[in-house]
């Protein structure tokens, strides 16, 4: 069970998509694990052989239990992997099995996690239902054998839901234990990183001209947002700066190889996730664009990976057009900054010495003063700024 | 197709994007982006399924025509089959 966040000290396994015996490769979606980030779809580190899965379904493990056993290519005798590097699990073949060692697992009958009993069975057509729809599984009274849960339970609560009479609560998120995974990781990054806070207003007529001539030739499958742009500015300029892409742990500064940024996605009703958009560096706009719409979807409809859960490098948060023109990011711990984007406005300014109505947006940035300091943080945000004078070249 | 069916289309796809609105009592006349608390994200993925659905390809220019229900049900009705596409 990989730890999807620094405060997740237990996850429950929902799906299997693989079986023993099947093949996969590093990167493939294995299993899906309920948390209090809602689904997460778990991801395999190792390419191999499925030689057996070691958790039964809607079974809440701790962190760090092994979840199936793999087949590596290279080595002969079965090794144990848990599908996420984080959480140190003995990649050594496999002699005394690691559910003994978890404490909620005996080794057999299959182990059963308090509250898990109570979970309904689901069909996985109905799950998939609920996901399309974002029902809370929760809500759905079952009525198939032993109260499972089938696809016409699903569809009744569906239109329970859509009916006008019913309140405003429509996501398979929960969103209350969404609040509480905020509310420590937040209370965390109040209490152990020393924030500053910088601000730098940037005119972004050249972006929005630019966009308005790349969009009108285009379908609107293919039109770009100007928070592409800024994950993308943000990104290159990461890549410069090193000292805001990584993360503080165990004492020390650990500079990241690669610049994954956390996006920072609202929910509707009242939730927020800030999955990874992996090697924003190094993808064009256009690219870039198309995972932004998938991970906005699939944040949204609560389907995350495991490795977007936890890759961010540092995070970009934009309040969009109807916001306010300035926001103060609170780091993301274990990362080191957070840069802000607020409502760009027309604002009177001064260019070759005449004043003119332009586009102007305020960025911010956050950053820990473990790792660096103003002097520094100005220099990255201004190269955001600069780099956002040429959108072309992005 | 006429003014309601086109109708129905459009509330279908903003009930996708804001599933817990009862569109019946929206009103028809107000600004879609604060009545259903919707960013520039939600309104392109609006435009893209009505250009899938419809054939009806809208312009960026012409987003400030769709702000409303009844602006963008007369914007499609307009444009309907006189599309490229």
């Amino acid at each position: 069970m990989p730890s999807l966040g620094a405060d997740m000290e237990a996850g429950t396994l929902v799906e299997w998509l693989v079986k023993a015996g099947d093949r996969v490769k590093r990167g493939d979606v294995v299993a899906v694990v309920e948390t209090q980030k809602g689904a997460i779809e778990i991801e395999i580190f190792e390419a191999g052989k499925i030689e057996q899965l070691l958790v039964d379904l809607n079974t809440k493990v701790p962190v760090g239990t092994p979840l199936a056993r793999i087949q590596t290519e290279l080595e002969g005798p079965p090794g144990a992997v848990a599908a996420a590097p984080p959480p140190a699990v003995p990649a050594a073949p496999l002699a005394a099995p690691p559910l003994v060692r978890a404490p909620v697992a005996p080794p057999s009958p299959p182990p059963v996690a308090p509250g898990a009993e109570a979970r309904a069975r689901i069909s996985p057509a109905a799950r998939r239902l609920a996901e399309a729809h974002g029902i809370d599984l929760s809500t759905v009274t079952g009525s198939g054998p032993a109260g499972a849960i089938t696809y016409a339970d699903v569809e009744r609560r569906f239109g329970e839901i859509t009916a006008p009479s019913e309140k405003k609560r429509a996501l398979g998120l929960d969103l209350d234990a969404m609040r509480t995974a905020i509310a420590a990781a937040m209370a965390r990054s109040k209490r152990e990183i020393p924030h500053y806070y910088l601000e730098h207003q940037v005119d972004v007529t050249a972006c929005e001209q630019w966009l308005t001539r790349t969009n009108a030739a285009r379908p609107p499958d293919d039109r770009l947002l100007i928070g592409a742009l800024a994950i993308k500015s943000v990104a290159l300029a990461a890549r410069r700066f090193p000292a805001f892409n990584g993360f503080y742990r165990d004492g020390k500064f650990e500079p990241a190889s690669a610049v994954h940024i956390g996006v920072a996605i609202a929910i509707r009703g009242g939730g927020l996730a800030a999955p990874a958009l992996h090697e924003a560096d190094r993808i064009t706009v256009d690219e870039l664009m198309a995972r932004m719409r998938d991970l906005v979807q699939r944040t949204r409809a609560g389907r995350i990976r495991s490795s977007e859960i936890s890759d961010p490098t540092i995070t970009v948060t934009s309040l969009g057009e109807r916001g306010v023109e300035t926001l103060y990011g609170i780091i993301y711990p274990p990362q080191v900054a957070i840069v802000g984007f607020g409502k760009i406005v027309t604002r009177p300014w001064v260019i070759d010495g005449a004043i003119g109505p332009r586009s102007v947006v305020t960025i911010t940035l956050s950053a820990d003063h473990r790792v660096s300091d103003g002097h520094a943080g100005a220099l990255f945000l201004a190269e955001i700024g600069r780099l956002l004078q040429e959108p072309d070249k992005l | 197709m006429n003014d309601i069916d086109i109708r129905k289309v459009v509330q279908e796809e903003l009930n996708n994007i804001a599933p817990e609105v009862d569109m019946a009592s929206v009103d028809p006349a107000a600004d879609l982006r604060e009545t259903l608390d919707i960013d520039s994200m939600d309104f392109l993925n609006f435009v893209t399924a009505i250009h899938h659905r419809l054939g009806v390809e809208i312009p960026e220019i012409d987003y400030p025509k769709l702000v409303t229900l009844d602006g963008a049900v007369a914007y499609i009705a307009a444009h309907l089959g006189s599309s490229k596409n």
